[in-house]
């Protein structure tokens, strides 16, 4: 094997090569000749009936090729796009027709009402405003508790009072005699405000025909699950779509789904003949993508004499928006009541969810999908008990952290690893809490107030369960690795070729690495739920292991030796005597030489850790600067830690953006989209960030696969929100809901 | 964005000409604001009469006691320029924290002040300092330049051609940015001198405007603490998302007292 293993090192990114000098291949870059261009009439109204929809101006308009129509659509037999959520509910799941063209009624602003495909992207836009869409408005409904209340508006027939659903789990008798048995209970409402994923890339794709089936180029990040929505919304059998991604300028989760757009694109492909394009404005995205969290409600905690918690109890409401996304209900839901509970021994959980139509975007994954939901409303009874209490909170926390493995969590987690408490006490010491008070005293001889916030938190990340890979070896001694995780910028192409040639003991610059492309990856669940090494790498690992065996029994026959005499070494199997032959000659011999492994792997893996926020607020403006942000965080192994530690930054910033910038708005009389873009919409820059100290221990392995790594993707923004918001609330020593925006902190600081 | 023609003129005249024939056409600096406005369609002017090639419309002299800087003198040469640094320090601080380094290299003065958003830094300071607009056709006083929002004494065929600054005895800028855009919340630019005391709000309102009662404190008394208790009427104030009318009533005076401060 390699003199020094390729296992622990931090490659620097392949891929940035290209990326940094602008020649990645994004779907907008690509040259499709004879394409046309799609664009979207979008309704401008949060709740109306669509009561005429004259196109014929729009038609007979230069170089317009097709105006499609909810109508249309519905004649050639196309429906809406499934939901694929299943939930164990009380209420069951109402899911509501959603055509990709509104038909009679649209439910949210931004909702698709038609598609002019036209020559340019110039002649389509100008047509569309020859489109008379005559609208009979009716009252919107944008606030989750308005929508439930009686005389709300209703978005759907199929759905009394907009529910949803209504979903519980846990055992309801016991945590009701815990909590009147407990010595204290501390209770608080614990909204969590809708947000959106904001990659910097819009969506956008190609939908091509091809003789006997369509292709669509589009910036996914799950062809398979993609191509399935798809398939069900045409009624096309999987092999008449095909389903590719280039380049990817993130997704968190937006981009796991297919989208109304596309099947539009699809449709009007088919019916040209000719490419159709499109790239969404990044106006069209924040109103007609999909937003993530949303989940608001009463949590309660309750403890005994001792401060060991007895019980937890949540109670809330999750925005499902106008229509149901593929994961929205999942994620308030399912996977949310993974974390619950955090890394805390908690005897008895239970929760009730229900989800609530609002004339607003649909709802999706997004980067954690239901563990930040979980583990901020732990996290924040903790800093209301250990108030109540007079206890330290860290030391609250501490006392109450799962110790002894495997813990069987009360909704049924069974976690396996981890070393909470010491974590809590490592972060501790590098935030030096113990010398925060000198800190503050500082500030406030400047006027200011400053906050300490150390918190803790469990991630359960898997996503989707089971894993493909295949690694071919060509004559030459390259080797191709085809799998179906993928990348959209978390840099898997340095990663995995860096895993197959440690495992195959091979140079990196031997492997390539092929992903999202339906012809070339037989099965695959893509990206999301930080899966993507522990479910990719485990197939990776089966995968090389299936090949070295494959080759190790043909080197033998070939050498005429037994398959335990060979050693392997660098791409060959050796005798004793010097005899050897390579993987390159093997497959040369009798080609194809593969390796290939699908696995269906179902076991999560825990990553967790402590977080410390240092904040500063100035009282007379209410603005709020993060001084100091420490982590410690266990991944399990690292495969790569430079990577590793970027995945984690990247979560960081985005938990720090929703704790102290993000929301999206409406308005709640007119149902308007108040945060449209990046003008009302405020993402965190770099600017707003000091130097993130984060330190990762590789002390507990996870068993869960084979390389005993845990997913990094998601943890940081599962982590940050928390950790910022106890430190905003020990500054201004008031109750402070996200985003903390500088007027909330004002007023909390002068009582109004 | 609609189809409109272009048109590069080199002198004031002729872009005055352009302008004078065509009254749907627009005249660009920076583009910052009109550019987006296109590509939105949320503006369909028949033609753009791009301003940027015209050189008498440039650079930053000393006349007297005075500053003249021309309309399309950017963001960051205003920044940098000894001349501005020296003579009105407040000002090149001011120009230093708009927008972002892009934005400052491509931003003009004249567009900003032409433009007159009530979220703009500019105004602020021509208000703030009682400067001059020099047009095309005449000479106007900043309190009669700033009609309302978006809205100046410009007319359709006038151009800003360059903004005479008295020079201060003492000047400041503050301002609290929106979080998400970074344009001004609310902010307050304060000077003393040749024009008298004056105090310009910016951010807050619907159009920069000066603070009576603060620059009758300030007038007696000089200092910080003069406006730390003047409260700012929150009627006919913004409200939005990012902040109440009375929060940006109040940011008023802490701006009006961090201006004062930072004047010296």
């Amino acid at each position: 094997m390699n003199a020094i293993s390729l296992f622990g090192q931090s490659i620097r990114r392949v891929e940035d090569a290209r990326f940094l000098r602008g020649e990645g291949r994004y779907v907008d870059d690509l040259a499709q000749p004879g394409a046309l261009h799609a664009v979207f009439l979008r309704s401008p109204h949060a709740h109306a009936r669509l009561l005429a929809l004259d196109v014929a101006a729009a038609r007979a308009a230069p170089g317009v090729h097709l105006v499609l129509t909810g109508a249309m659509l519905a004649e050639a037999g196309i429906g809406g796009l499934p939901c694929s959520s299943v939930l164990a509910a009380e209420t069951p799941l109402v899911k509501p027709d959603h055509p990709p063209l509104a038909l009679d009624r649209v439910r949210h602003v931004g909702e698709a009402v038609a598609c002019v495909v036209a020559e340019t992207a110039h002649q389509a836009e100008d047509a569309a405003e020859l489109i008379l869409a005559e609208y009979d408005m009716l009252p919107a409904v944008t606030e989750h508790d308005a929508a439930l209340a009686p005389a709300a508006p209703q978005l759907h027939e199929e759905a009394p009072r907009n529910l949803a659903f209504l979903w519980h789990k846990g055992d309801r008798a016991a945590v009701k005699a815990a909590f009147a048995a407990a010595a204290h209970v501390v209770e608080a409402d614990i909204p969590n405000p809708r947000v959106t994923c904001a990659p910097i890339e819009p969506r956008a794709a190609v939908a091509v025909p091809e003789a006997s089936r369509l292709s669509l180029i589009v910036n996914g990040q799950n062809v398979h699950s993609m191509r399935n929505q798809l398939c069900a919304a045409m009624k096309l059998p999987p092999e008449a779509l095909h389903l590719v991604v280039p380049d990817v300028g993130g997704g968190f989760g937006v981009k796991n789904v297919a989208f109304p757009e596309h099947v539009c694109l699809l449709h009007a492909a088919r019916e040209l003949g000719a490419p159709v394009r499109w790239t969404a404005r990044i106006g069209e995205d924040y109103a007609a993508s999909a937003h993530g969290r949303g989940l608001h409600g009463r949590g309660r905690l309750a403890l005994d004499a001792e401060g060991r918690f007895l019980a937890l109890d949540f109670d809330g409401v999750a925005e499902m928006g106008a229509y149901l996304s593929a994961n929205g209900p999942h994620c308030p839901t399912n996977a949310a009541a993974t974390a619950m509970g955090g890394v805390y021994a908690i005897p008895a959980i239970h929760m009730t969810v229900r989800g609530a139509f609002t004339n607003t975007a649909p709802m999706e994954a997004y980067r954690g999908a239901g563990k930040p939901e979980a583990n901020y409303i732990i996290e924040t009874l903790i800093e209301h008990a250990a108030r109540a209490t007079g206890q330290d909170a860290a030391a609250l926390r501490a006392r109450n952290m799962i110790g002894e493995f495997p813990y069987r969590s009360a909704l049924g987690m069974e976690l396996r690893d981890g070393n909470f408490a010491p974590r809590l006490k490592e972060c501790a010491e590098l935030a030096d809490r113990a010398g925060f008070p000198a800190r503050r005293a500082a500030s406030e001889a400047k006027g200011k107030r400053r906050g300490f916030g150390l918190t803790a938190f469990l991630e359960t990340a898997r996503g989707a369960f089971g894993e493909w890979a295949k690694l071919s070896v060509s004559p030459e001694g390259d080797v191709t690795l085809a799998i179906g995780t993928q990348s959209n910028g978390q840099g898997h192409e340095t990663s995995f070729p860096q895993y197959v040639a440690h495992q195959l003991d091979l140079p990196m610059e031997r492997i390539r690495y092929v992903q999202a492309d339906t012809d070339l990856v037989a099965f695959g669940n893509g990206h999301g739920g930080a899966r993507s090494l522990h479910m990719g790498g485990e197939a990776m690992r089966q995968a090389a292991h299936n090949l070295l065996a494959e080759a190790r029994g043909r080197a033998a026959r070939l050498l005429q030796t037994a398959p335990d005499t060979l050693h392997y070494a660098g791409g060959r199997f050796a005798l004793a005597d010097g005899q050897s032959v390579t993987l390159a000659e093997l497959a040369a011999e009798e080609p194809p030489l593969e390796g290939e492994a699908r696995h269906a792997l179902d076991l999560c893996t825990f990553p967790n850790g402590a977080h410390a926020a240092e904040v500063e607020v100035d009282p007379e403006t209410g603005e709020c600067t993060l001084c100091a942000y420490t982590a410690v965080d266990d991944y399990g192994r690292l495969l790569n830690p430079m990577l590793a530690l970027g995945q984690v930054q990247g979560g960081v910033v985005q938990g720090i953006g929703q704790a102290l910038l993000e929301a999206i708005r409406y308005d709640p009389e007119s149902g308007q989209l108040l945060t449209a873009g990046l003008m009302d919409y405020c993402l965190p820059r770099a600017s707003d960030l000091p130097s993130l100290d984060i330190a990762l221990r590789e002390d507990a392995p996870t068993e869960a696969n084979g390389l005993g790594v845990k997913g990094t993707g998601q943890a940081g923004c599962i982590a940050a929100p928390q950790a910022v918001m106890a430190a905003i609330r020990d500054a201004v020593g008031a109750e402070i809901t996200m985003p903390a925006t500088p007027e909330k902190l004002w007023a909390a600081l002068h009582g109004r | 964005m609609y189809d409109f023609a272009y048109h590069k003129p080199s002198s004031v005249a002729d872009a005055v000409k352009l302008l004078a024939a065509d009254p749907d056409a627009k005249a660009v600096s920076g583009g910052h604001t009109l550019l987006p406005a296109l590509k939105h369609r949320l503006n369909k002017p028949s033609s753009l009469v791009d301003l940027s090639g015209i050189a008498e419309m440039r650079g930053v002299r000393r006349e007297g006691n005075a500053l003249i800087i021309g309309a399309l003198t950017r963001h960051h040469e205003v920044a940098n320029s000894e001349e501005v640094k020296s003579a009105i320090p407040a000002l090149a601080y001011m120009a230093q924290h708009i927008g972002d380094q892009q934005v400052r290299n491509r931003g003009t003065l004249g567009g900003s002040v032409s433009n007159n958003d009530p979220a703009a830094d500019y105004p602020a300071a021509v208000l703030g300092l009682g400067a001059t607009i020099h047009t095309s056709k005449r000479k106007i006083a900043a309190d009669d330049f700033f009609l309302g929002m978006f809205t100046t004494a410009l007319e359709h065929d006038e151009i800003l051609v360059a903004v005479e600054f008295p020079i201060p005895e003492k000047a400041g800028y503050a301002k609290m940015r929106n979080p998400a855009s970074r344009y001004v919340m609310a902010g307050a630019f304060v000077s003393k001198g040749p024009k008298g005391v004056r105090v310009a709000i910016n951010g807050a309102a619907a159009c920069v405007f000066r603070q009576s009662e603060m620059e009758a404190a300030l007038s007696s008394n000089w200092s910080a603490d003069a406006v730390a208790g003047i409260k700012q009427p929150a009627d006919d104030l913004n409200s939005d998302i990012h902040g109440s009318a009375e929060y940006r009533a109040h940011l008023v005076t802490v701006m009006a007292k961090r201006a004062v401060a930072a004047a010296g």
